[in-house]
Order: structure tokens, then sequence, then C-alpha cells
């Protein structure tokens, strides 16, 4: 096994595109190195991607916010402006494993993980985030949820890493939500989870509406339709019975240890009224 | 020499105090030493190799391909552990979980192991071993294995107990029932009857430190085990006989234990990492990773039961019948015939009748597990208690002290109890003002009782007074609860020094007699009372001392609080000689001084608990969040009441796991899904409520100062505490353990849906 530390993103690719066996990214290792503890994955080239310029930083941008690949989740909650803007993606971010567990996991490793559990992306889905490539060919900007394609298995080519996530400056009037189900308090995976981002209009009618759900297919799940049956409501009741009416319909999940078809999708139903309802109350409706 | 372990009303002045534990600045500060912590010179690292499968013959082991590759030491399968059990099934049983001799009988059994230079070249040793299985059809489900057509396990096992002795064999290893009266009667003179049925799935103890030990084997026949258990002499004896060693060659060293509860009173690992010790000349460091602590250790049975109570309108229970069927593992067991014992032992009946089925299924072998088989007994029994209280339109406490046992009962598994405190906790628990506090919407409240025997055993300990006046105690029970802190403040009590004068160990097999393991809440009581006789021997040397010291009779000498007292007007002119006095001249007085004692520690009182609890239900979620919760029970004595108070919140905590989330998932094929704590949930502290405690001091009459067993019984009564109080949170009664989200949910639909 060969453990190397680039500088630069063009080493760091460099090195991934001519590795002959298994390669792996190293930011956080949260995942990884409990991988290889247990003896699920033995890989050859480590590319511990810390040490590369501007990939432990969070800028703030004209477009919006730039959130480098090696960021840890703890840095993204104590971001001021973030915690701000996107509420929902950092609450989201900070649920994941433990307080011990945040000092070190990032959202492009959770991304790259690809687990239809995991906890930021449903968030950072309803957040219409894009991901920053970055491979032997150049650099592509891609929507986060083109990234997973099943669980643990990514779109990302031989070569190809993630620099940056990249989130949206925010209008007035905008707010997100993230909220999962565990049958505990921490220290869990989500059973069923379901992120909600709105913006309203001057009235505190909905304007736009982005409805993700996670674990309750084989990816991170966009629900269209979910969206679009809140825009132009104020969410009164009937709006969030055919939220949740759309939510259960649109999960495709499994009965697992961790649950089963009929409580995720009544759950994924639930989950989404109520990360709407805290969404739009973060975005001033009334 | 006499011992007189009668209760003898005492006042105390150490027992009853709550010191700083001697263990516990090391292990705050990470220094103690635990079964992975010790290291040998020269030393390998052993790796076990496991089925895959649930149910498989074993057809053929090639180890050569592994033997060959570089850094491995030794290679072995069953052939290197020879049958030696001449005869004794339990025995054989132990041996053959140890290492898969012709079956693998569940997901994880061991079937070779290897011991190696690093453990990088032990896991590639592992994959290089090839096994020839023949895949059977297996069975994990308690009631799916009882049924006459479910695959057979063991074909040589025909039901004992029957009235005669059944042509086929079955999964159902034996029948075991107790009672007295006549329950048809009974229940022909009930107003009320409830009838229902329960099931609690497969738990864990979760023990946070896994099973490790490190074995070194001479080629004189000496041999060291340094090791992670609750009974370090049974270790010896059991891994002596399945090596064929002399037990008085295999020195068996007890390490700090993090957690056992039950799961480390069982050799799993410990044969054979002597075995691979054996062979590779070397010593050999085995420690289990979660995943095979899981897989291959030993949980708590799995249960189905039934039970039916009957009531006349004036709250008198007229008869109580339960059916108990318990999953054992692969091999027989006694798991069911404990939980019938255990189920009405609350309860003061003239008519009660329990009927127990161990049941074999490809599951790991069942373990102890704190007041093993008392919990889902007490569950389904509790349940059906306040289900009738409900129907008789009768408070469920004073349903319960209506019917509660009390001295001079006859129990419903037969002997007559004494003094014991059903009664008293009940009454605790009526005038608690947790009963009486307001809950809000969602929530519920419930509350239960249970019961534990006890045990006693065989114990052994030595009192060694230095020179200085410090005493050392040896024991021979492992302190899984603070029990160092409390026997030296026993030896103190005792002595009549000071807390901080007395030292106590854990001493290793060659250096002490034999004494059983820490189980059975005996820990405490019956090493207390050894060493109370050990100080009571030492004082008679220390009297004979002081005598010699003044040159008087030593029927003149009496002790009183560490001092010898000379007795008598003629002698008014000598002061007091205190231990330390004495101890300091013992050089020239006789040589140094000591109190021994071996016994075998009866009269274990039994144990009495009673719950409540408070839930608040998410109703959209079936998410339960226990909001309160509190433990009376009888202590007989608390030793120190701080670490009596610790058993009572780790058996509630321990409980509430149970109750709510913790389960053994199998899939279809046979295989554990869930060998994890991602998975199987045990509680974060941020799941649990303070919880709070009240000790109850009812004299145990058969130990000096009282004292009664506390680890077990705190985890009798949670599962039907928090059932009931989820059930009166969401109205619909729960009847399968653990109540997770999905089993609250689906029961709300289907009440919903009518």
């Amino acid at each position: 096994m060969r453990y190397i530390r680039p500088l630069s993103i063009e080493d760091a690719v460099g090195e991934l595109a001519k590795a002959v066996g298994p390669a792996a990214i190293l930011a956080g290792g949260s995942d990884l190195l409990v991988r290889m503890k247990g003896g699920f994955i033995e890989p050859e080239l480590i590319v511990d991607i810390k040490a590369i310029g501007g990939l432990a930083d969070i800028a703030e941008t004209a477009d919006g916010f730039r959130i480098g690949a090696a960021v840890p989740c703890a840095v993204l909650g104590e971001n001021k402006a973030l915690r701000k803007a996107w509420p929902g993606v950092v609450e989201a971010a900070n649920l994941i494993g433990s307080k011990q567990v945040q000092g070190r996991c990032t959202i492009t490793g959770n991304l790259c993980n690809a687990s239809p559990a995991a906890d930021s992306v449903p968030a950072l889905v309803a957040a219409a985030a894009q991901a920053v490539v970055a491979g032997p060919s150049g650099k592509r900007t891609i929507a986060v949820e083109a990234v997973p394609t099943g669980p643990g298995r990514t779109s990302l080519a031989k070569g190809e890493m993630i620099e940056a996530i990249l989130l949206d400056k925010r209008p007035e009037h905008a707010g997100d939500a993230y909220l999962r189900f565990i049958p505990r308090t921490e220290m869990d995976i989500a059973v069923v989870s379901a992120g909600v981002n709105l913006t309203l209009d001057e009235k505190g009618a909905i304007k736009t509406a982005r409805v993700a759900l996670g674990a309750a297919a084989p990816t991170v799940l966009l629900v269209e339709e979910a969206g679009q049956v809140l825009i132009g409501s104020k969410l009164d009741e009937e709006t969030l019975e055919r939220l949740a009416k759309i939510c259960a319909g649109a999960c495709r999940p499994i009965d697992d240890k961790r649950g089963t078809i009929e409580f995720r999708r009544k759950v994924a139903g639930v989950l989404a009224q109520r990360a709407a309802t805290t969404a739009y109350k973060r975005a001033g409706g009334k | 020499m006499n011992f007189d372990p009668r209760y003898s009303g005492r006042n105390f002045s150490s027992v009853g105090t709550r010191p700083v534990r001697p263990d516990g600045v090391d292990k705050v500060t990470g220094r103690a030493r635990y079964g992975a912590d010790f290291n040998m010179a020269g030393q390998l690292v052993g790796r076990i190799l496991r089925s895959p499968h649930a149910h498989a013959v074993i057809k053929s082991i090639d180890t050569s391909k592994a033997e060959k590759l570089a850094g491995v030491k030794a290679v072995i399968t069953a052939k290197d552990l020879p049958d030696l059990t001449d005869g004794d099934a339990a025995m054989y049983d132990i041996l053959d979980n140890c290492m898969a001799r012709k079956k693998a009988l569940y997901d994880g059994h061991a079937v070779a192991a290897v011991a190696a230079i690093d453990a990088r070249t032990a896991r590639q040793a592992l994959k290089l071993i090839e096994v020839d299985y023949e895949v059977l059809p297996h069975v994990t489900d308690v009631d799916e294995a009882a049924q006459h057509h479910a695959p057979l396990i063991n074909d040589q096992v025909y039901t004992e107990g029957l009235e005669e002795k059944p042509a086929k064999p079955s999964n159902v290893t034996k029948r075991t029932q107790f009672g007295h009266g006549d329950v048809h009667k009974g229940f022909a003179e009930a107003d009320f009857i409830v009838e229902r049925s329960f099931k609690t799935e497969q738990t864990h103890q979760g023990y946070i430190e896994p099973h490790a030990c490190v074995a070194s084997v001479n080629p004189d026949g000496t041999a060291e085990l340094w090791v992670c258990t609750q009974g370090h002499f049974v270790y010896r004896q059991h891994c002596a006989q399945l090596l064929g060693l002399e037990a008085s060659k295999l020195r068996v060293t007890s390490s700090e234990i993090g957690g056992g509860f039950g799961g480390k009173t069982h050799v799993w690992a410990e044969p054979v990492a002597l075995a691979l010790s054996r062979k590779a000349g070397r010593p050999v460091k085995l420690v289990m990773t979660r995943d095979e602590v899981f897989r291959a250790s030993g949980p708590t049975s799995a249960t189905s039961i039934d039970v039916k109570i009957g009531a006349r309108k004036d709250g008198t229970i007229t008869a109580a019948e339960a059916t108990l069927r318990y999953s054992c593992g692969p091999y027989a067991g006694s798991w069911a015939e404990i939980g019938a014992m255990t189920a009405f032992a609350c309860y003061k009946l003239e008519n009660v009748k329990t009927v127990g089925y161990e049941v074999l299924v490809n599951r790991p072998k069942t373990a102890a597990y704190r007041a093993p088989s008392a919990p889902m007994a007490a569950f389904a029994v509790e349940s059906a208690v306040d289900e009738l209280a409900k129907e008789l339109g009768m408070d469920a406490v004073d349903f319960r002290i209506k019917n509660a046992a009390q001295e001079g009962t006859r129990s419903s598994y037969g002997p007559i109890y004494g003094p014991i405190g059903i009664g008293p906790t009940l009454e605790a628990v009526k005038s608690h003002p947790h009963m009486k506090a307001p809950l809000k919407a969602n929530q519920g409240r419930g509350m239960a009782c249970g019961f534990w025997f006890n045990f006693g055993g065989q114990t052994c300990t030595d009192l060694n007074i230095g020179m200085d006046g410090t005493v050392s105690l040896a024991v021979g029970t492992v302190d899984v609860g603070g029990s160092r802190a409390s026997l030296s403040l026993v030896a103190a009590e005792e002595l009549g020094i000071d807390y901080s004068n007395v030292k106590a160990i854990v001493a290793d097999t060659s250096s002490l007699g034999y004494n059983d393991m820490t189980d059975g809440s005996r820990g405490t009581f019956s090493s207390s009372m050894a060493t109370i006789s050990a100080a009571r021997n030492a004082i008679k040397i220390l009297k004979d001392r002081a005598a010699q010291m003044w040159d008087i009779p030593v029927e003149d000498v009496t002790w009183e609080k560490g001092h010898a007292i000379a007795k008598g007007e003629k002698y008014g002119n000598l002061s007091p000689l205190s231990l330390k006095d004495i101890a300091a001249k013992s050089g020239t007085t006789g040589g140094p001084i000591a109190g021994h004692s071996e016994l075998v520690a009866d009269g274990a009182g039994v144990s009495f608990a009673t719950h409540i609890c408070d839930v608040e239900v998410d109703p959209e979620t079936g998410s339960t969040r226990v909001i309160r919760y509190t433990v009376v029970q009888d202590a007989g004595k608390a030793v120190h009441p701080t670490y009596v108070e610790g058993q009572y919140q780790g058996g509630a905590a321990q409980g509430i796991g149970w109750a709510l989330n913790e389960e053994y998932i199998y899939g279809k094929d046979g295989r554990l899904q869930n060998a994890g704590f991602l998975d199987y949930r045990i509680p974060v502290c941020s799941d649990l409520p303070m919880i709070d405690t009240q000790i109850l001091e009812i004299p145990n009459p058969n130990h000096p100062y009282g004292v009664r067993g506390v680890g077990e019984t705190s985890i009798v009564p949670p599962l039907a505490a928090i059932a009931n109080a989820v059930s009166n949170a969401v109205g619909v009664r729960m009847t399968h353990i653990p109540m997770s989200p999905p089993r609250i949910l689906a029961a709300l639909e289907a009440e919903r849906e009518g």
C-alpha cells in the first residue's frame, strides 16, 4: 500500500489516473478507514487530499459558497454566513456520526461514499448544489445528484475527483431544512430522510421548491413532483397531505435491518412535511 | 474454625459509605489493563476462520496453502483439539462450539484458526484455507424450529421431560414444568381472564470490550493465560479439560473487564488460542472483532411465550399459567427452565403452572445475560398482569400489592420465601412522587416487577496484614462492578480499621483456592462473606499476638474498633494495642499475620425490584423516548451505595435498549445482518434519562451484614415496564420486543384500520 499527500489537484489527479490497483481518496477517512479496518477494501494507493491548496477552505464568492473537498463538517457548522444562508445543509452535515466524526468527515466524502442514507446528500440535492469535478481532461461542474449512481457507486471516471461543492447565493425569503429518522438520538444512520429547500414570493407563497429523500431508493431521490405541489401554496394542511402522499409514492425503498418498506414510505412523507414546515418558517413564511 | 454467617444486626462505620474505588484512577487515565493490553515477547497474532453458513456439513478443510504462507506459524482445525471430554455432553458442546467438528451450526461458527507474525499475514492465511461445505437447510426462528417439519439441527436430540420418549428426534431438547395447585379449577373461579402471546428477539449483552486473551503453552506442560473473563478459575477448568492440561499447571490471570453481564462466563476463543500456542510454540494473542463478538459469542435467547392469568372481581388472582419457548442456539440449554421458574415468582398464587421448552436454532450458543431468561418471562407476565388490572378496573400497583408474595409464601418455583422485598418495593413505588407526576399528550406511564434468585457458591479469600498495619485482600471473584471497593469496606469494617488501609486485588488461579465465577449476583455477596470469615480468622491471630505481647491469657483479650483490649480491672493499666502495633511486632511474635477463608456461600437472598417508566411516543413515526425512569430495589444491605445505584441504573439502561431497539436480525440466508454497533442499536447516552434509584434494605438473614446480590434484578422489570408505558401511551397493547419504531407504527396503523 502506498500513501501520498500531493500539494496540487493536478498531482492528485495524475496519481489517481495512473494508479494500477484500487485507489482511494483520503480526506476525513471516516468511511475509508472503517472499511479498511473491516477488511472490506485493501487499496494499493491512498491519496490524502488535505494538503492541496484551497481544499480545506470555505470561500464566499459572488455566486455563493465554494466548499473545499477536505473541509470537515464541523467547520461548516462554525461558518456563520453559511449557517445563515443554508441552515438545512449545515444541520445535515452536523448530524453525521458523532462529534468526533464530524471533526473529520466531509460532505464531499459523504457524497462520494454514495450511500443512499448519506445525511448531507438530500440536503445538498434539495439545495441544488453542484460539484466541481477535476480529472485528467480538465474540470467540469455537475449537479450533486448526478454523482451517486447506486449504493457505493459514482459517475466519476478513473482519475476524477471532486474538488469542491458549490452552493448558490441566497435570495431573500429562502429557507432549507433537513430531517432524518433514526431510532436513537444520535450516532446512527438514517432509516429515511428528507431535505426541503424553498423560496417565497413577497406575499409569502412558495415560489420555488425542491424536495429530496434519502434512504428511500438506491440513490438519493429528487422528487420533482413534490416540489411542484408546494409551489404557489402557503403550506396549508391540504398541500402538506399531498406532499406526504407524493413522497410516500415516490419512494422505492427496501425491507432491511433498518426498516420496512411500509415504515419508510410513511415516515418519508412525515419527514417531508416537517422539513417543509421548518424550511417555510426559515424563509419567513407564516 | 466455625463461621457463623447469620445476620447480626450490627451497626456499621465503613459499610454504607461511598469511597472512591481502588481501580478508578487507572480506568479513567487509561492505565488499566484489559484483555488486549497484555503482551508477551515473541507473541503471534491469532485469527479464526468462521462459517458463512447457518448450517452446513464440513466435508473437508485444506489448510496446506495457508501453512505455506510466509509468516504463518500454526494452523489448526478441530483435529488439533481432540475430544477429551469423556462423555461429558456439556463439555463436548463447549468444545464443538470452540471449533466445529462435523457441522457448522451457525453463521460465525469457528472452523479453523491461524497464528501468524502479524494481523495482515493472519488475515491472508485465513483466505487461503479451503473449506468444502455441504450446505443444509437451516432454521433461526424459535417457533419455526419447534415445528415438526423444521430442519433438524441435531438428529440425536429426543425431547427430554416428556412422559414417554418421543419416536422422532426434534429441535426441542427438554420440557420442564413448575407450579402447584390446579389451574383448571383456578380459571373456573376467575371472573376475568387475560390470555396473550408474546415474542422477544435475541439480544446481546453488548459489553464494550471484545473477548481477548494471550495464551502461552510451554513444552514442559505448563501454560499461562491472560484473559478478560468473569471467572478465571472456571476458564482454567474448561481450558485444562479441553486441552488435556493439568489444572495446576495452567495459570490463568483475569484482566480488567470492560463488561461481561454473563457473556464472559463461557470459553470461546481461549482454548483456540492455547491450541495455537501449543502448536506454534510461541505465545498467541487472540482478540475478537466486534463482528465476531456478535456472530460467535453468546447472546441471550429469543422467546415466544403464552400467558393466561385469571382473577376474581375483588382482585385476587385465582390461576396463572405460562408456556415458554426459549432458543438455545445449536446446543442444549436450560434457558426456558429458568424462565419458567421466574415467571410468576413475584406473586402469591394458589394455582400456578409454567412449562418451558428448550429449542435449538441455527444461531450462536445462548449464554447468560444478566438475570438470564427472567426479563422475557417478566415482560409477558407483567404485561398480562397490567392488562388484567385494567379489565378489573384496579390500579396496576394496588392489584400487584394485593397479590404480592410475602414471607412464608410458597413460590411458584417451589421454595417457601423468607423475608422478601416485593411488597416493600411496591409500597415504595405507590408513594413515589414519580407516580403522581403529570403526563402530557402522547406520553404514557408503566410499571412492572421483577425477581431474581441470586446465587452464592464456592469462594476463597486471603487477607494478609503487612508489618506497617495495612491489609491486602486477595479475592477470586472478578470485579465487574466495584467489588474491590465493597470488599475493602467489608474488611475495614470487620477489622475496625480505615478503608484507606485496605487494598483488594483479584488473585490469579495459582495464588488462591478455587472460586466460582462472578455470576448470579454472587461477587459481593459471596466474597464479602469469605472476607468477613477471613478477617475474623485474622482477628483470632491478632488477639493471640496481643496476648503474647502483654503476656496475659488470650481469653482475656477482646477485639474492638481495630484494637486488642485487655479485659477486666486487673489489666487497667494496659493501653489497647492497635492492629498496627500488633503488626509491627509480628516478626517476633510468630511471623506474618493472615486470615484465610474457604466456604460455600449459601443462602443468597432472593431479590425483587419494581420499576416505573414514562415514555413519549411520536404517533407519526413510532419513535419512543424514555423521559423518566425510577428503579426501586431491595439490596439487603448496600455495602457501597454508589455502586449499588450503578447496578440499578445499568440494568435499567440495558433493559431500555432491549425493550426499544436491540435485536439480532437474520436474513433468509441464515446470516446475521447487523453484527455491529451501528445497526445493533444499544442506547447512547442521549437516549437515556437520568435513571433515579431508591435502595431498600431488607436484610438477608443468611449473611452477617444482611447483603443480597444486586447486579441482575435491575434488568428484569424494564421490558415490561416500558411495554406497559408504551401501551398506555398509544392505547395498543405491545406484545413484541423490541418495540422498534416500525413495530409501533405498524401496530398503530393496524389499530387505525380496525
